[in-house]
C-alpha cells in the first residue's frame, strides 16, 4: 500500500512552520475559498466529506460542527484539544512542531462554519517548542491579517489563544479540557449536556482534536471526492499512523486508513533484528492490547473495533518477546491511577486496589486468585466510571489477562518477573 | 521588587486575552513560576487578588496539576519518561542511572540547586523513545550514559541544544514564561521535524519515484 502524505508532505522543508513556507506551501487558500462559502456549505462539505474524529473516539466532524445551534444569540466557541497524553501517542505534537499554520487555518475554517470569534488551543504544557511554534505561527497569523478582526475583508472577527496546560492527562477528556480552560481543576462533566449545547462558559461549544482539523484545509481545497477516494468505506481519509518501540523505523506515517500493521512493517523495515513481535497497541494505552494474530486487521474504526480493541489514536506501540507483559501493564496501571483525577469513586478507588495487587503479581508474590480479582475490579470500573479514563485503565489489564494469562502464572511460579528488563532496552547489549 | 512590582502588568495583559478572568489561572500560575520558580504563597495571594478568587480557589487549582511545583527545583528541571514504552526502551535504566549518579530520588534537587529530577509521563515523543526532558524541551533517543553526560553538562552550566528546539536551552523559569504566553523569540530556532517524524515521508517519496520497496 502507498503512503499518503498530506498533512506531512511539506515536514521535510527546513523552514516548514513558518507562515512563507506554508503560503509557498498552498496555504491560506482553503482558508479563503471558505469565506467564499456559505457556512452551513462549509459543514456539508466535511460532512460529505465522511471526516471523523482523530483523537480516538472517531465521531464524524461535519456532524459535531452540525449541532452548534445558529442564531441563539449566544457566543460559540472552537476549542482544539492539542492536550496530547495518551501514552504512545506522539502525533500532534511533531504535527504542531513542523507545520502550525495548517491547524490555525483549520481552525479559521472551522470557526467559521459554526459562526465562532473566539477560539483557543489547548497544547499540553510539557512540550515548550510546540508552545512556541504556536504562540509565533498566531502571532504571524494576527500581523498578516488573518485573524483579527474583518478578516480577508470578509467581515468575519476570530481571535485564537494558545493556551498552555500544566500536565494532567485527564485534561484530553473534552469536558475536563473545558473544566481546566475555563480555570478550574481539571474534572469531567456529566453528559448531557454535550459541550455542543452547553461547553465552554456554558455556551455551544465544539472540541475538535489537532488532526482532525488539520485535516480540513485539505478538504476545502481537494474536495470530499478526494478524501473518500483514500480509507475504506466507513473510515474515509488519510491519517497518521505512530509506530514506536521495538521497530527498526519509528516515526510517522500517513497512510490511507485501513492499512494493516503487517503492510506497515513491511514498509518499514519491521521488528527490530533477531525479535518478533508479541504484542501491540492499536492506538494507545487505553485501546485492548493486540498481538501477531491481528497482522491483517484494517486499521480503521470499524476494522479495529471487530478485534475487540479501538482505533484510539493510532498510536502503535510494538513490544517484541523480550517484553514482560505483566511489567508493561503494572506501569500502564500506574500511570492511570496517578492521572484518576478522584472526582469518581469507581475510577479513583478502583485504580489504587488494580495496581496494590499487579506490583504483587509482577513481583512474583500474587497468587492466581488476584487474576479473578482484577478481572472482577475492572468490571466494576468499566462503564460505572464518570469518563473513559476509567474504561481505558481496564483495557490493558483484561486484554493481557485474555492473551497472556499463562505469563502471569509464570510470575507466581518463578516468584518473580522471569524477564531480563535490559533485553528489551534499545541499548541492549551496547552498554547498559 | 515584589512579585506585584514585577509581575502585575503582564498578568493584566494576560487576563485580557480570556473572555472570562478566571480562564486565566493556569497561565498566571505559569507565570509565577517564571518568576519565583515554583507556586509561593505570595504567588497564591497574587493570582487570587488578580482573579478576585479565594487563595483556597487558587490553591485548589495549583495543586491538581504536575507542572505546578510546590517547593524550588532546579535551574534544570529533568523529566525521564518512564511510562511503558519508555520505561522498556530504557527509561527505566535511565532513570535509576540518574538517581544514583547525582544522589538524589524522585522529586529532588541537588544541593547546589542547578539540577532536579523527576519521573514524567508519556510526553508524546514515543518513536524517540527513550526520552528526556529538561524544562519540558526533548532529548530524544537517550541512553544511560547519554543522560549522564546530559546531567553533567547541566551542572557544569554548559547544556547541549535540545534535540528538537532552541539553539540554547532556556532556564526552568525562563520556559516558565513561555508557558505563561510569552513569546521569547526562540520559536524559529531548531529543527522543523526530527529524523523520526520524517520517516513516513521518506519512505511515500522513495514510493513516488518507482522504487520498490
Amino acid at each position: 500500500m502507498k503512503l499518503t502524505p498530506v498533512l506531512s508532505a511539506n515536514w521535510n522543508q527546513a523552514d516548514s512552520f513558518t507562515l512563507d513556507a506554508y503560503r509557498r506551501n498552498g496555504g491560506y487558500i482553503a482558508s479563503a475559498k471558505a469565506f467564499a462559502m456559505d457556512p452551513d456549505a462549509v459543514i456539508a462539505l466535511i460532512k460529505e466529506s465522511g471526516l471523523r474524529g482523530r483523537g480516538g473516539a472517531g465521531f464524524p466532524t461535519g456532524m459535531k460542527w452540525s449541532f452548534i445551534p445558529q442564531g441563539d444569540g449566544k457566543p460559540h466557541y472552537l476549542v482544539v484539544n492539542a492536550d496530547e497524553s495518551e501514552p504512545g501517542t506522539c502525533k500532534d505534537m511533531p504535527l504542531l512542531l513542523a507545520n502550525p499554520h495548517v491547524l490555525i487555518e483549520g481552525m479559521i475554517i472551522a470557526s467559521y462554519a459554526i459562526r465562532s470569534n473566539h477560539a483557543f488551543i489547548y497544547v499540553r504544557g510539557e512540550v515548550v517548542h510546540v508552545v512556541r511554534r504556536l504562540q509565533q505561527a498566531v502571532a504571524d497569523a494576527y500581523v498578516a491579517g488573518l485573524l483579527g478582526t474583518n478578516i480577508d475583508g470578509k467581515g468575519f472577527d476570530l481571535d485564537l489563544v494558545v493556551h498552555a496546560g500544566a500536565g494532567a492527562y485527564i485534561c484530553g477528556e473534552e469536558t475536563a479540557l473545558l473544566d481546566s480552560l475555563e480555570g478550574f481543576r481539571g474534572q469531567p462533566r456529566l453528559r448531557p449536556p454535550f459541550p455542543a449545547i452547553a461547553g465552554l462558559y456554558a455556551c455551544p461549544t465544539v472540541v475538535n482534536n489537532v488532526e482532525s482539523i488539520a485535516s480540513v484545509p485539505a478538504i476545502i481545497n481537494r474536495g470530499a471526492e478526494w478524501f473518500g477516494s483514500m480509507g475504506t468505506e466507513k473510515s474515509k481519509g488519510f491519517t497518521l499512523y505512530s509506530l514506536s518501540g521495538h521497530v527498526k523505523r519509528p516515526g510517522q506515517y500517513e497512510a490511507p486508513l485501513g492499512i494493516t500493521l503487517r503492510e506497515l512493517l513491511e514498509l518499514t523495515g519491521g521488528i527490530r533484528e533477531g525479535h518478533t513481535l508479541k504484542f501491540w497497541t492499536p492506538g494507545g494505552s487505553s485501546t485492548p492490547l493486540l498481538t501477531a494474530e491481528h497482522l491483517d486487521i484494517p486499521l480503521d474504526y470499524e476494522g479495529v473495533a471487530g478485534a475487540g480493541s479501538m482505533l484510539g489514536t493510532k498510536a502503535l506501540q510494538i513490544f517484541d518477546e523480550t517484553t514482560c507483559v505483566v511489567r508493561a501493564v503494572l506501569r500502564w496501571t500506574e500511570f492511570y491511577k496517578h492521572e484518576s483525577c478522584g472526582k469518581c469513586t469507581p475510577c479513583r478507588e478502583g485504580t489504587y486496589w488494580l495496581v496494590q495487587i499487579l506490583r504483587d503479581l509482577e513481583s512474583g508474590q500474587g497468587s492466581a486468585a488476584d487474576l479473578e480479582k482484577l478481572l472482577d475490579i475492572c468490571e466494576n470500573i468499566f462503564g460505572r466510571a464518570f469518563c473513559a479514563l476509567g474504561d481505558g485503565a481496564t483495557s490493558p489489564i483484561v486484554s493481557s489477562i485474555k492473551y497472556f494469562r499463562s505469563e502471569y502464572i509464570a510470575h507466581l511460579d518463578a516468584g518473580q518477573c522471569p524477564f531480563d528488563p535490559v533485553a528489551s532496552t534499545l541499548f541492549a547489549g551496547v552498554n547498559a | 521588587m515584589s512579585l506585584k512590582e514585577t509581575t502585575s502588568s503582564q498578568m493584566d495583559e494576560i487576563i485580557a486575552r480570556y473572555p472570562r478572568s478566571r480562564s486565566a489561572i493556569m497561565p498566571l500560575l505559569h507565570l509565577v513560576q517564571s518568576a519565583e520558580g515554583y507556586v509561593t504563597p505570595e504567588g497564591i495571594e497574587l493570582v487570587a487578588e488578580k482573579l478576585d478568587l479565594t487563595t483556597a480557589e487558587v490553591s485548589a487549582v495549583a495543586t491538581f496539576y504536575t507542572q505546578y511545583k510546590r517547593r524550588p527545583v532546579g535551574d534544570y528541571h529533568v523529566g525521564v519518561c518512564t511510562n511503558t514504552l519508555c520505561a522498556v526502551m530504557g527509561g527505566d535504566a535511565i532513570f535509576s542511572g540518574l538517581k544514583v549518579h547525582l544522589g538524589i530520588g524522585n522529586d529532588e534537587t541537588i544541593a547546589d540547586g542547578t539540577v532536579s529530577l523527576e519521573h514524567i509521563e508519556c510526553n508524546a515523543a514515543c518513536d524517540y523513545a527513550p526520552v528526556v526532558m529538561v524544562n519540558w524541551e526533548f532529548y530524544d533517543n537517550q541512553t544511560v550514559e547519554s543522560a549522564k553526560a546530559l546531567v553533567d553538562s547541566l551542572q557544569a552550566g554548559n547544556p547541549p541544544a535540545p534535540s528538537r528546539g532552541p539553539n540554547k536551552l532556556p532556564t526552568w523559569k525562563e520556559n516558565s514564561a513561555v508557558l505563561a504566553g510569552i513569546n521569547d523569540g526562540h520559536a524559529n530556532e531548531g529543527v522543523q521535524a526530527g529524523t523520526a517524524s520524517l520517516a513516513g515521508l521518506e519512505i511515500a517519496t522513495r514510493q513516488e519515484s518507482g522504487e520498490q520497496l
